[in-house]
């Protein structure tokens, strides 16, 4: 899903168009799936009572997906506690510079 | 587009805007941070306050002796009257081509600036937008309810908006002038869905966006913005932005 963003952004075009609304896409692939579910019930390739539950599985699959994605990220999640250290330094280094010139850096 | 513009190098102008409510530190501090990184780069800070009680502007006043009126500019406003604004009202007073935006409270910090220049000169990107959710990005100070609302949230959207850039909420960010008031004409949220809504509006243009990572450093502890409200107002934004983008 990602991708379908980076498409549309390798190509700067700046100037106002209309583009397609976001949410019509969103229709438009469930219009495509709702089709192809439906025409699976008719051509009968697959029995029956599993088609009809299909759409259920779709769902609950997306929904673990989603839950196994927040949970990889939660994983993975960049830290970076040496930069609270560094900013430290960095205020001071601040401090010390700006109380020179006359720039009251007293209390917050 | 991107060798026009290294051309032209010499000639970027950086308006930095930063709104502040109270920042009497910490306004100082990202001052003299900010001349330190961007030493060889044009650049002007426009710093829009609300009216903080604590004396946000006779720090600034003190900044101009330093650093000159040319470069630290103070462009206040009565009162508290919302970020969106507050950026429109410092982009009528940018004099710059390019405009970068962030935060007064350190959380953003300005060693990042050079790599979004850097990254806009290489690309010709309209919008670079810091991430924090890429390796060489990152955050301190989140305690784990905090990231698992973050990333979440970061899922939600992602699944919803295919927005096309890792970091949704940031407001870290460096845009082309014209692009940034392309946008923000059409943008009508507040408060963190705003910044949603600006990145999701420039990708529906189709405007180039680059992104570059950045560390986030939260000092504000204890303070965790994040109750049953802020989920409420969080979908809504999110429906809204499903619907009209």
């Amino acid at each position: 899903m990602l991708t379908f963003g980076k498409l549309t952004n390798s190509q700067d075009k700046g100037a106002p168009f209309s583009p397609m609304k976001h949410i019509f896409k969103i229709i438009s692939l469930l219009a495509a799936i709702s089709a192809f579910w439906v025409g699976l019930l008719q051509a009968s390739i697959i029995p029956r009572t599993h088609t009809w539950l299909l759409p259920i599985y779709l769902v609950v699959s997306l929904g673990c997906y989603g839950l196994l994605m927040v949970g990889v990220g939660l994983m993975q999640f960049p830290t970076c506690p040496q930069e609270a250290v560094l900013l430290q330094q960095d205020i001071a280094e601040a401090k010390g510079f700006l109380k020179d010139k006359g720039v009251d850096v007293g209390s917050d | 587009m991107a060798e026009e513009e290294r051309k032209n190098e010499g000639k970027n102008q950086y308006s930095i805007i930063i709104p502040t409510y109270n920042e009497r530190l910490n306004i100082a501090l990202i001052v003299y941070l900010i001349f330190k990184h961007l030493r060889d780069v044009d650049f002007e800070i426009i710093v829009v306050d609300d009216g903080s009680p604590d004396g946000t502007q006779d720090i600034v006043k003190q900044l101009q002796q330093v650093y000159g009126e040319d470069r630290v500019l103070l462009r206040a406003r009565p009162k508290k009257l919302g970020l969106g604004t507050a950026y429109i009202h410092g982009l009528k007073h940018a004099s710059g081509n390019f405009v970068v935006i962030m935060d007064a409270d350190l959380s953003h910090h300005p060693k990042y600036l050079p790599s979004f220049i850097k990254k806009q000169l290489e690309t010709g990107a309209s919008i670079v937008t810091g991430t924090r959710y890429v390796k060489g990005g990152g955050v301190h100070g989140w305690n784990l309810m905090r990231k698992l609302t973050s990333r979440g949230a970061n899922v939600l959207a992602h699944t919803f908006l295919w927005p096309g850039v890792s970091d949704l909420t940031g407001s870290f960010r460096l845009y082309k002038k014209s692009v940034l008031e392309d946008i923000i004409t059409s943008v009508v949220s507040k408060g963190y869905v705003f910044q949603m809504e600006m990145i999701v509006r420039a990708s529906r243009k189709g405007y180039r966006i680059e992104e570059v990572p950045i560390t986030f450093v939260d000092r504000v502890f204890g303070s965790s913005k994040l109750g049953g409200s802020e989920i409420v107002e969080y979908l809504k934004g999110l429906a809204y932005l499903l619907v009209t983008t």
